[in-house]
């Protein structure tokens, strides 16, 4: 299966990443390398088998209803790109 | 390596601070051309080392007190800097440490290591801060992804070193840089507080000069932990007095479908008779079995490897931590801090795991790789029921020149053909080193079911002279 290059630009802008025109022709290629070696999983015959999420056969692990971390608001803030007072900055995020 | 340090700890012939002290003289020498680091900061080692050394005065030392170490830095350290080898980390101080930072807190930090973005990568490459170099041959890559710990451990740069392994991230870079690499049972130790990856896969793992030491670590991390919901409340071994048992009547079971690979070095093959000649001597059966599966493991892997990784790192957008590039608009900013922060590989698994887990194509990719990982994993079920642990290759050749592999995904990818399988499985594996092509180690592999590590531990202390 071939992923062409409109293809990597639908999935990028998913993905929220821009690729200029090479970097589309070149991940094109290297996607559709990946996707031609992955398609040999279809000579395995799966129709009555279960798929594996996680291997650990843990069920619903619950804690108690208590803060159980110790951050440091001003260390929180102090690692976001732009804060005012204690708040995080971004730009908004509706029109007017 | 560890008991000697302790014995001269305890002894007063050095001192925890001296030890710190004799590393940096180590990492000054030899870093510059392996570029194993990507931050170290002596004066914070140096203050631990102190308070470990009053600890050790008053006689209160346990097991690796004062022993120095260094960790990949996708782990979070407080207030240290962590950048997971990329650029949208690049001045990321966490808050807060990961659970096995902190149970390692009397063992002055030494630094952070270099790692491919976000442990994507087999050889170390795909670091945004250069890639580094085998100690063995400085034209090598180290492996990966925990490039940085495997050749600071090798290099005698730090007596141990953490790491993660998702794919063979840890018993990779030990087989190429000739030292042990541990990647315990999944759920064995914690992964609260390290950067996520692939989180059906993730793993801490160790990287030591001896299989001891990898025991000694292992017991000093492995438990539940509440911060973790994936750890299980199995109780740990006695990994160092297990190690000490004898391997007799031990059944090992070599995979066929390992040692007849295509691509396999002569000399791996060689080196894994006389593992087995070895075994066998010392009152091991070994005999060839099958694990069917093994072909369609690497392709399972990166379709589960991808699809995680989009999922996961759809945090990094520019709001809470980590680089911001401001934008006209809210999206704008989410779109260019993404385009600039991450590498290529890291955007190619992104948007390959965007697509397996697109409309239309989740039953073809991600749900057909989530069965053909049931099928790998009843391999391993089924082969353990018969077998304490099998005997394999780390990898089918030694490590390969830098730039050697990275026009092409694909044979990058395969370098992994070895260790997804066990990974997928979520079993323990152990990688060891033996013997050398050209110069350059290579490592065997011991793999044991859940929560097996003492056997292979065992059979690995063995082996080792």
């Amino acid at each position: 299966m071939k992923i062409s290059p409109e293809e990597v630009k639908k999935i990028g802008k998913l993905a929220k990443i821009t690729l200029s025109e090479d970097e589309v022709k070149k991940m094109s290629k290297d996607l559709t390398a990946v996707l031609d070696y992955v398609e040999k999983l279809d000579e395995v015959k799966t129709d009555k088998v279960e798929p594996t999420s996680q291997v650990t056969g843990l069920l619903n692990i619950r804690r108690k209803d208590k803060v159980d971390y110790d951050f440091e608001q001003s260390d929180m803030l102090d690692s976001a790109p732009e804060a005012e007072g204690n708040l995080i900055k971004v730009k908004k995020i509706f029109d007017d | 390596m560890i008991k000697e340090l302790r014995a001269k700890l305890d002894s007063g012939e050095t001192s925890s601070q001296k030890l710190v002290e004799e590393y940096f003289d180590n990492i000054k020498k030899l870093d510059k051309d392996l570029n194993a680091f990507i931050s170290a900061d002596k004066e914070k080692a140096l203050e631990r080392a102190g308070v470990a050394d009053k600890t050790i005065k008053k006689g209160e030392a346990d097991m690796l007190t004062g022993i120095p170490f260094a960790t990949k830095d996708n782990y979070c350290v407080k207030h240290y800097k962590t950048t997971a080898g990329s650029k949208i980390l690049e001045d990321y101080k966490p808050p807060y440490s990961a659970t096995a930072i902190k149970k390692l807190e009397e063992c002055p930090l030494l630094g952070k290591t270099n790692c491919d973005e976000f442990a994507m990568g087999a050889s170390g490459e795909n670091s945004a801060y250069g890639p580094t170099k085998n100690p063995h041959g400085h034209d090598h890559v180290a492996g990966g992804s925990s490039s940085g710990s495997a050749a600071a451990v090798a290099a005698g740069m730090a007596p141990f070193a953490l790491g993660t392994d998702t794919g063979g991230s840890v018993r990779l870079p030990a087989s190429f840089c000739g030292i042990v690499g541990l990647r315990p049972t999944y759920g064995r130790i914690s992964r609260y507080g390290i950067i996520a990856m692939a989180s059906s896969l993730d793993v801490v793992g160790t990287l030591t000069q001896t299989v001891e030491d990898a025991a000694i670590v292992l017991d000093n991390l492995a438990g539940q932990d509440s911060l973790d919901s994936t750890t299980p409340p199995i109780k740990k071994d006695d990994y160092l007095k297990e190690i000490e048992k004898d391997i007799k009547g031990m059944k090992i079971g070599v995979p066929i479908e390992y040692i007849n690979a295509e691509g396999i070095d002569e000399k791996v093959k060689k080196e894994i008779n006389e593992a087995i000649a070895k075994f066998k001597d010392m009152g091991a059966e070994v005999e060839e079995m099958s694990l069917p599966h093994t072909e369609y493991a690497v392709a399972t892997y990166y379709i589960i490897v991808s699809s995680e990784v989009s999922s996961n790192l759809a945090r990094y957008d520019g709001v809470k931590y980590g680089l911001r590039i401001p934008g006209e608009t809210l999206e704008q900013m989410y779109t260019d801090t993404r385009t600039i922060g991450f590498g290529w590989e890291v955007e190619r698994r992104i948007l390959m795991g965007t697509f397996s887990l697109s409309a239309g194509y989740q039953d073809k990719y991600y749900q057909k790789a989530q069965k053909v990982r049931t099928l790998i994993k009843q391999d391993f079920d089924k082969a353990f029921k018969k077998y304490d642990i099998l005997l394999t290759p780390t990898s089918p050749t030694p490590a390969f020149k830098l730039g050697e592999k990275t026009k092409d995904p694909l044979s990058m990818y395969l370098m992994d053909v070895f260790t997804a399988p066990s990974s997928l499985a979520g079993v323990p594996a152990l990688s060891v080193p033996a013997g050398s092509v050209d110069g350059l180690p290579i490592g065997l592999q011991l793999i044991g079911p859940q929560f097996g590590e003492r056997r292979i531990l065992r059979a690995g202390h063995k082996l080792l002279p």
